[in-house]
């Protein structure tokens, strides 16, 4: 039972680590991206089209990312060099893909693939309650994982990562030092994007293999409240996304053995979650030092005279 | 090489055309984008036109569509002008939606005495679920957009519950809906179409919203507040209450708006009672500058938009979330065309 | 010789302003090289010019003869040129360590933290300075956050200097320690450009000064050719300066007295620790002190906008500390803040709508729920009128006027509402000499009126040409009260530092 939920909590954790990591990765150079709802939306579609065009779950994962990073480039434009609003530009970007996926995703709608499937590591998916559960999982989850890492190593120990909090901190310092605050605010928008379009992929491609209209259902804003949550920080955002997993797990179980509670209230569950933890989260940054990167939002203009 | 420079003013021109223009680039957008899906834009946008502009019946249907976003629309405006993000205007409509159908259900009033506790309820109702938003901004500064957008879903989630289950009408073959409202608790209509009083009460809201934000002391301390809220701090004015009141005021309206749709167009609560008219609302306030008057002027030209858009959906077999491509394009358009207002081109010689 | 540095008739323009109208300037190899000017001369224009972050509209830039275009500080910093800027670049949130990895220009992808530092190290210690490379910046003094500048520019190797207002956040003493390091670095071979308007700095340091007005080059003067007189001559040109005797008063009743005062602390800034102060009737209370030892603390709680922690506020004999009559008090209590752009104004509304800023709801601007419009206007015209704004036409948003033009209303509309006591924060810091003349003469008028006013800023000529008295504040205390007619700079420098007076 326990290994059952388990892994489905890291299931359903898997599409929301992907976007949350997205969003971390933009936010930290300084630009909020409210469009993540449309960029999983896209990567879903194209993902799945694409997988089931060239009948390759890889390609699939490829596309998407490239297809979100380019419905991410129109916000990062916007936001980086037209130096538009951030928050009407992110939620353009959500309007964007539901509408664009709802267009071009007409065709595949009630099309199957066969999805990722489970890849066994040895040795370690023997330990027991939580070696099925964990190392018993498609590849995608271990490039989530993978990816936590990562993240976390390219944010503290590269010279990259280190120039991307400063631009996301404070522009002019970076700028001042000769750092490329546009190309690099830029450069986190599309990656992040693609990421974004990674996690809506694993929804098309491994978590349930089909396409419909919409299938996102505000993951892509719960990842953003998690951000908050994880405190920019990637490995926190790890957690997060299982905790959401989890209760998308249990909701999901309960509806199935059965229970006499409406699925309507059931489906509550992860957004009234969402919102506790965040007025959680926000009231313990209130008491210490903000994680938040302080240009968050806020566009770089170099001429602006203060 | 061309340089963009700062205006010194914002050019008066394109401060007017802007939003006009942002909509012929976002439709001219979206025939490219329809090209490459297979369908025939001209075909399309003939269509859509016609179906709201193109009979009587469909200017009837573009300014019953125009109601619930003229109300929204307001409500989102309120709030934008003091930089606070209600993007939970589709959840404070079926809140208020609800609100609306529990007097009707339940109460036993009856006549106008219904029908008015039923808008104070609507409101009521609207205005607290964006409120708990507004609270928990002042008192603890929690990220409204992310707490309106995510209660929009336990609203629908809500309503779900409720048509599916206690509220369903037993007659209604299994539909989540919920029974008629009474005849007398359904607003009136006009000229035999579905035209019906709430967008009298919406035009009134239009006139009493622009007398409230340019006229009124709390209009001056809204904009001050969102202008700079340190200034606001600095005055006297108490910020915290005034989130908590704005906030309210926003949903009230939007829940007015649900209260048009139980009470005007469907006659009952259903699911899906809102076409996203929450969300089309963030369009609205941002094209019309948040300004009352502004804000009718672009609902009823999303209206033509949305009305047309539904006739695609027979017309074409487009799915109706085909709509937000184009409400999604038109602000890219006005975000890019706000930069040339703010700035021009110039051609010039890099060095010497 | 050759300069290392030449700027040829340089022009820029912002919107509205020409900033630069074809400046030159000078700079040879080894030289402390001090541009003069008043604010909007465009001395930080050119700075910024120099840096990479403007581009100018036309106009040349040549090092060692070689013309050079910057289309970013990137250019800027291999040419050599490093600047400390007025408003540090610094990422407040990061370590002292990670900002100056910043300014290492062959840096690694992969960060070798151990081997970079003592790299870092080797460079703090060859300066004698001591700071913790693990201290994230914002807790640091400002003082110290300079040294992490002048840092990062050593680190870079820079061959010229850019210092803009170095000065403006130190002690007298920090002042001296500084010169000590600009000498050492003139000594290396390095050129620096040094920006101030503290004449006594600019006679000490300056190998050579170009004096700046309106955007253009006024003179060019080697050492020897200047002295202190000829320099301000040149900076002020033909404006005059009024004059005016101060009479003196007799001041017997309190309208303010402050007991024990704790308040919280805030970012960067220290808090009040026991404070306490006296204000008199009709006097005009000079505070000096280095930004950022609780001045704006003091303010904020004087103003209502903070409430204190411990201690006792009396006005005219009564408690109001915590009593309901303080809301009434404060009501009487004008408020000139430090930033007068971030909170004295809201910018994008227009300058009648900021004249009834602290008076909206009173009287003559209210009907009922309703704004009164033509009481407003009437309002607008005498305040215009009166401190002579330069308001711009009908409608215009304040933020387009000139700094001194949003002082002169946030003035007006404070003294409008008629207060017993006005706490005016730098109220003259970024102004040109005529406006600034003009606050100070608004000032004395109101003495005349019998208001009390407490007079907080770091520029000791305005305090001890204000003042009837100076109290001196360090770290949220008072280190001493002073007279202005028998004291000294070395004595208010002291007592800035911490010295306290027996």
């Amino acid at each position: 039972m326990i290994e059952i939920l388990l892994f489905a909590t890291i299931k359903a954790g898997t599409p929301l680590l992907f976007a949350t990591l997205g969003a971390i990765l933009m936010e930290r150079s300084g630009v909020i991206n409210l469009g993540v709802e449309g960029l999983m939306l896209v990567g879903a579609l194209t993902g799945f089209a694409a997988a089931h065009t060239a009948d390759s779950l890889f390609i699939g994962v490829i596309a998407a990312f490239f297809a979100a990073m380019a419905a991410g480039a129109i916000h990062g434009f916007i936001c980086v060099y037209l130096r538009g609003n951030q928050i009407v530009s992110g939620l353009s970007l959500t309007m964007f893909g539901i509408g664009i996926t709802s267009l071009f995703g007409r065709s595949f709608v009630g099309l199957t693939i066969a999805g990722f499937s489970k890849v066994e590591i040895p040795v370690l998916s023997k330990i027991p309650y939580i070696g099925q559960a964990i190392f018993n999982q498609d590849v995608l989850v271990y490039f989530s994982i993978i990816l936590v890492a990562a993240m976390h190593i390219f944010l503290y120990r590269t010279k990259t990562g280190l120039y991307l909090r400063s631009v996301g901190e404070n522009p002019g310092a970076a700028d001042t030092s000769g750092i490329n605050v546009g190309l690099y605010r830029m450069s986190a928008v599309l990656v992040g994007s693609g990421l974004a379009g990674i996690g809506g992929a694993y929804l098309s491609l491994a978590y349930t293999p089909f396409w419909v209209e919409n299938m996102t259902a505000g993951r892509g804003w719960i990842a953003v409240a998690l951000v908050i949550f994880a405190q920019w920080n990637s490995t926190r955002a790890m957690a997060g996304a299982y905790l959401f997993g989890g209760i998308n797990a249990v909701q999901l179980r309960m509806q199935a053995m059965g229970t006499s509670l409406s699925p309507h209230l059931l489906m509550m569950l992860p957004y009234l979650f969402t919102i506790a933890v965040l007025v959680m989260a926000t009231l313990r940054l209130e008491k210490g030092s903000t994680p938040e990167p302080e240009a968050l939002g806020t566009a770089y203009d170099r001429e602006d005279r203060k | 090489m061309i340089r963009f420079e700062k205006r010194k003013d914002a050019s008066k021109l394109f401060t007017v055309f802007a939003p006009f223009m942002s909509v012929l680039f976002a439709l001219a957008t979206a025939a490219v984008i329809m090209l490459f899906a297979g369908i025939n834009p001209i075909a399309a946008y003939a269509g859509m036109l016609n179906e709201s502009l193109g009979s009587f019946y469909g200017i009837s249907e573009t300014l019953v569509k125009s109601t619930p976003l003229i109300l929204t629309g307001l409500g989102v405006s309120i709030a934008f002008r003091m930089k606070i993000w209600n993007i939970g205007a589709e959840g404070q409509l079926y809140m208020g939606a609800m609100g609306a159908s529990y007097v009707a259900l339940n109460s036993g009033l009856t006549g106008f005495v219904g029908l008015a506790a039923m808008f104070v309820m609507a409101a009521v109702f609207g205005g607290i679920w964006a409120g708990i938003s507004g609270f928990l901004k002042a008192k603890a500064n929690v990220n409204e957009i992310i707490v309106t957008l995510l209660m929009n879903y336990i609203a629908i989630a809500w309503v779900s519950y409720l048509v599916y289950g206690p509220w369903k009408d037993p007659n209604g073959f299994n539909f989540p809906l919920t029974p008629r409202f009474s005849p007398d608790l359904v607003l009136s209509t006009f000229f035999n179409t579905r035209l019906h009083t709430g967008f009298i009460i919406a035009l009134a809201l239009v006139a009493v919203m622009y007398i409230f934000m340019e006229k009124t002391v709390w209009g001056y301390e809204i904009k001050v507040i969102g202008n700079n809220p340190k200034a606001a701090k600095y005055a006297g004015i108490s910020i915290d209450r005034k989130i908590i009141g704005v906030m309210f005021i926003s949903g009230a309206l939007a829940g007015i708006a649900g209260f048009g749709e139980a009470a005007g167009v469907q006659g009952r609560l259903q699911e899906g009672i809102s076409h996203g008219y929450g969300y089309t609302a963030i369009i609205v306030a941002w094209l019309a500058g948040r300004s009352a008057i502004g804000v009718f002027i672009v609902s009823v030209i999303m209206a033509v938009i949305l009305v047309g858009g539904d006739s695609l959906q027979i017309l074409m077999q487009l799915p109706v979330a085909f709509v937000n491509l184009f409400q999604g394009l038109i602000l890219f358009f006005i975000l890019a065309s706000d930069f040339l207002i703010q700035n021009k081109p110039v051609m010039k010689r890099s060095g010497k | 010789m050759e300069a290392l540095l030449k700027v040829e008739s340089v022009v820029k323009t912002f919107p509205g302003v020409k900033a630069l109208d074809g400046v030159c300037l000078n700079v040879y190899q080894g030289e402390i090289h001090t541009l003069l000017g008043e604010n909007g001369a465009g001395k930080s224009t050119l700075m910024n010019v120099l840096n990479g972050l403007y581009s100018p509209d036309s106009g040349n830039l040549l090092i060692n003869g070689q013309p050079y275009i910057f289309r970013s500080p990137k250019d800027s910093i291999k040419a050599g040129i490093g600047m400390v800027h007025q408003h540090f670049m610094l990422v407040y949130n990061h370590t002292v360590f990670e900002n100056i990895l910043l300014a290492v220009s062959d840096l690694p992808f992969w960060l070798d933290k151990k081997k970079l530092r003592i790299r870092i190290k080797e460079i703090v210690d060859r300066f004698g300075l001591s700071i913790d490379l693990d201290e994230p910046i914002r807790k640091l003094s400002i003082g110290q956050q300079q040294w992490v500048e002048l840092i990062k520019l050593l680190i870079r190797d820079c061959k010229v200097l850019i210092l803009d207002e170095p000065t403006a956040v130190l002690t007298p003493q920090e002042s001296d320690r500084l010169f000590g390091f600009l000498k050492r670095f003139k000594e290396e071979g390095r050129s620096v450009i040094f920006i101030s308007h503290k004449m006594r700095e600019v006679m000490e340091l300056s190998d050579r000064v170009t004096v700046l007005k309106k955007g253009t080059t006024v003179k060019e003067l080697a050492r020897g050719e200047f002295d202190e007189n000829v320099l301000a001559g040149l900076m002020i040109g033909t404006d005059e300066i009024p004059v005016w005797e101060r009479e003196k008063k007799q001041f017997t009743e309190n309208v303010l007295t402050i007991e024990h005062l704790f308040a919280d602390k805030e970012k960067n800034m220290s808090d009040l620790i026991d404070f306490s102060l006296e204000l008199r009737k009709g006097e005009i209370l000079g505070i000096a002190g280095v930004a950022g030892n609780g001045q704006k603390t003091l303010a904020e709680v004087l103003t209502g906008l903070k409430p204190p922690v411990s201690g006792k506020i009396f006005a005219d004999g009564k408690d109001i500390t915590n009593a309901d009559s303080r809301k009434a008090y404060i009501a009487g209590i004008a408020h000139v803040p430090e930033d007068r752009k971030s909170m004295g104004i809201a910018p994008e509304m227009t300058v009648d709508e900021n004249l009834i800023l602290k008076s909206y709801k009173e009287k003559p601007f209210r009907k009922f729920i309703f704004q009164n419009f033509k009481a407003i206007k009437e309002n607008a015209e005498k305040q215009i009128a009166d401190f002579a704004i330069k308001a711009g036409p009908k409608g215009t948003p304040i933020r387009l006027l000139s700094g001194g033009n949003i002082q002169k209303v946030i003035i007006a509309r404070e003294l409008s509402m008629r207060p017993s006591v006005l706490v005016a924060l730098y109220p003259t810091r970024g102004l040109d000499m005529g406006s600034a003349e003009y606050v100070h003469k608004v000032i004395m008028d109101a003495r005349k009126d019998n208001m009390s006013t407490i007079v907080i800023s770091e520029d000791l000529d305005e305090l001890l040409k204000l003042s009837d008295r100076i109290a001196v504040m360090f770290r949220g205390r008072i280190t001493g009260i002073v007279d202005p007619e028998h004291t000294s700079r070395e004595e208010i420098g002291l007592l800035m530092s911490g010295e306290t007076v027996q």
